[in-house]
């Protein structure tokens, strides 16, 4: 008798708490997680092509959520290129000609490397709940952990992605895959989180992989090598003049 | 009896004069237009040929599933030993490499930053190789307008509007920003070397022309080309021996690789490419159709101008009747007179055609204003073309109209009884 007294008060608790977090609680939740102060990232790209893959290596500087200054480190042709997002402004700089330009219009839509990724995805604000409604819709599993299933429905119409359906970590409330549609409901990416890992308070994404559902290829594998979260970055990290450095 | 007939037209011209104007206005209008047609149609395809597909042009078959879009990350590699095989199996054609481009051509200040900036279509082609075909085929000598011809790698060709548009001087550094074959954002400074106008309002907008080298380099795609094209040496499209090439060439890919690799080279024609098979037929339809509405309303006209002179020459046929003319004789007569007036419009309405075709060949027609927003690679000037057909062409409409007029008219003679012939003269 004890021990049934004991099992309705741990399932009445659970789902309390499962009955207490809406979509938009679980969303900022995520936000809280995920959305370091500062980080500084060495991070691998293989992207796999219809003909070959190729493996792009870059060191990030991220201040909050609106500003990183990246440089790539490899391959060779790509080295030294430098990228600077301040807010909505995105410049890229290439050694080879030594020239700043800035990254605007119908060239946000390209692809970031030739990746499965666009820079429109790298302007986009990461902060979910500012740009969407949650709804919890089930809850399944994916790499063994019990994940919430939200559907996301985006607040304005000019918006990359109009829904997406989320599946979250319920603990560690961390994204484990995300599928990204536009207003027509057709798919146009997918994000698929292979492993994660916990630094400080955060729990952050190692790797995932990328696809875009327009392209033929085979997605793009994204690696965290290294991670430094909450630390101090120079002030001159974030300006035009660092990308001629 | 043509002599006789002939003095007869000459000296009654009521009977001659109505009919031969018909027929040189509807013969002179069918050869001024089979020339200005004939014209327009080998402009637009010589113009696609040279600007877009070649007389024939291969490329990899995924990129050709998708050419619209210039799908450089599906282009060829490997192209020297491609190009060499190419040149060898088929001499009768020049063979040529291009990588077509897009992107946008930005132009720095004295502090690097952005000045100008527009959208552009590239094209790269093999401008310093002495055995290149690139100049006589694009005709870039005769088009630059400012500047000079690029010598060296580096140095670019930009459309003479599109440089007034971003005020950039010859010698003046303009950076490329495109996509390499990878999909990466690349760069590239080029020096203007000179200013260019096809007079191709699609090229004229805003193409800029490159190195096949520099642009290899820049788009990250080493001895590799969108597409490799090929010209006959006389310059001039023949489909069937075209497509006997493509043929040839696809069937040996095949052999050599047998598994389908979406990589593989594939030939393909200019009537296939272009998309301008459809528009050919249409044309060639379109001609006959013009001509065959000719024929009719002529001989709706004639006809009537034939009846109108069967009650003119009421009398006349009744007094050939009544002194022993059979019906078809008179009828046959009626005919043969129709024949020469026929022929005698034709020969004047085609030398009248002629004229015209003659002038607009010489001089052209220029459409450049109805052209300015259009995709199409169709030259500005639209000139006539005359061909051996366009001397005989006028001759069907002349003739079979004059002919066909006549005989329905004609038949009136078979409808007069002899019985009431004389009853008419009392009258």
């Amino acid at each position: 008798m004890k021990y049934f007294s004991w099992m309705c008060i741990i399932i009445f608790s659970i789902n309390v708490q499962a009955q207490e977090l809406s979509g938009d609680e679980i969303l900022k939740k995520v936000d809280q997680n995920m959305f370091a102060d500062n980080k500084i990232i060495i991070s691998r790209m293989i992207i796999h092509g219809r003909r070959d893959s190729r493996t792009i290596q870059a060191k990030s500087w991220q201040r909050g959520t609106t500003d990183a200054f990246t440089e790539y480190l490899a391959p060779a042709r790509e080295k030294g290129t430098k990228m600077l997002k301040l807010g909505d402004n995105l410049w890229m700089y290439s050694p080879s000609t030594d020239r700043t330009i800035m990254i605007s219009g119908h060239m946000l839509r390209q692809s970031v490397m030739g990746s499965d990724l666009s820079y429109e995805d790298m302007m986009e604000d990461p902060h979910l709940p500012n740009l969407y409604s949650a709804k919890i819709i089930s809850s399944e599993k994916v790499n063994e952990r019990e994940c919430y299933v939200l559907e996301l429905t985006a607040k304005k119409e000019e918006i990359s992605y109009y829904s997406r359906k989320l599946w979250i970590d319920k603990s560690r409330f961390v994204v484990m895959r995300e599928n990204l549609f536009a207003k027509s409901g057709k798919l146009l990416k997918t994000i698929e989180v292979r492993d994660v890992m916990q630094i400080k308070k955060y729990w952050i994404i190692k790797s995932a992989i990328f696809k875009d559902a327009m392209k033929n290829g085979e997605g793009t594998e994204f690696f965290i090598d290294e991670i430094q979260v909450d630390v101090n970055i120079p002030e001159y990290i974030f300006s035009k003049a660092a990308l001629k450095k | 009896m043509i002599h006789f007939l002939l003095k007869g037209l000459l000296r009654d011209r009521s009977r001659s004069l109505f009919p031969l104007l018909v027929v040189i206005a509807g013969v002179m209008l069918t050869v001024f237009l089979h020339a200005y047609i004939n014209g327009a149609m080998k402009m637009i395809v010589q113009t696609t040929a040279q600007y877009s597909t070649g007389h024939v042009r291969v490329m990899t078959k995924a990129y050709a599933k998708e050419a619209d879009r210039i799908p450089n990350d599906l282009a060829l590699l490997g192209i020297e030993k491609l190009l060499e095989d190419l040149k060898n199996n088929y001499t009768d054609v020049l063979w040529t490499p291009r990588i077509k481009f897009g992107g946008l051509i930005d132009i720095p200040d004295d502090k690097g930053e952005t000045r100008a900036q527009s959208p552009i279509y590239g094209m790269a082609i093999d401008l310093f190789n002495s055995e290149s075909v690139e100049n006589k085929i694009l005709n870039i000598h005769p088009s630059i307008i400012d500047g000079q011809y690029p010598h060296k790698t580096g140095e670019i060709l930009l459309a003479h509007e599109l440089a007034e548009k971003l005020n950039i001087n010859i010698g003046e550094t303009a950076t490329l920003i495109s996509s390499t074959m990878n999909g990466s954002v690349t760069m590239k400074n080029f020096k203007v070397a000179g200013t260019v106008r096809f007079g191709v309002a699609a090229m004229d907008r805003g193409t800029m022309i490159a190195d096949i080298s520099d642009l290899q380099q820049a788009l990250d795609m080493p001895n590799g080309a969108g597409e490799i094209l090929g010209f006959f040496k006389n310059n001039i499209y023949s489909n069937e021996q075209a497509e006997k090439i493509a043929d040839d060439f696809n069937s040996s890919v095949i052999k050599i690789n047998l598994k389908t690799d979406e990589f593989q080279p594939v030939m393909g024609t200019l009537r296939s490419e272009s998309g301008l098979a459809d528009y050919i037929d249409l044309v060639d339809l379109f001609s006959s159709f013009v001509i065959t509405i000719f024929v009719f309303a002529m001989s709706l006209v004639l006809w009537n101008t034939g009846l109108t002179g069967s009650l003119r020459r009421y009398g006349e046929i009744g007094i050939r009747l009544a002194i022993g003319e059979d019906k078809g004789g008179v009828y046959r007569s009626l005919l043969a007179e129709s024949l020469l007036i026929g022929f005698a419009g034709s020969i004047i309405g085609t030398m009248a055609g002629l004229t015209f075709a003659y002038y607009l060949q010489a001089h052209g027609l220029d459409v450049g204003d109805m052209m300015k927003g259009s995709e199409l690679m169709v030259n500005n000037i639209i000139r006539a073309q005359i061909t051996p057909f366009t001397y005989f062409i006028g001759f069907f409409p002349g003739m079979l109209a004059t002919f066909i007029g006549t005989a329905i008219s004609g038949i009136g003679v078979y409808k007069r009884q002899t019985a009431t012939l004389f009853k008419e003269f009392e009258a």
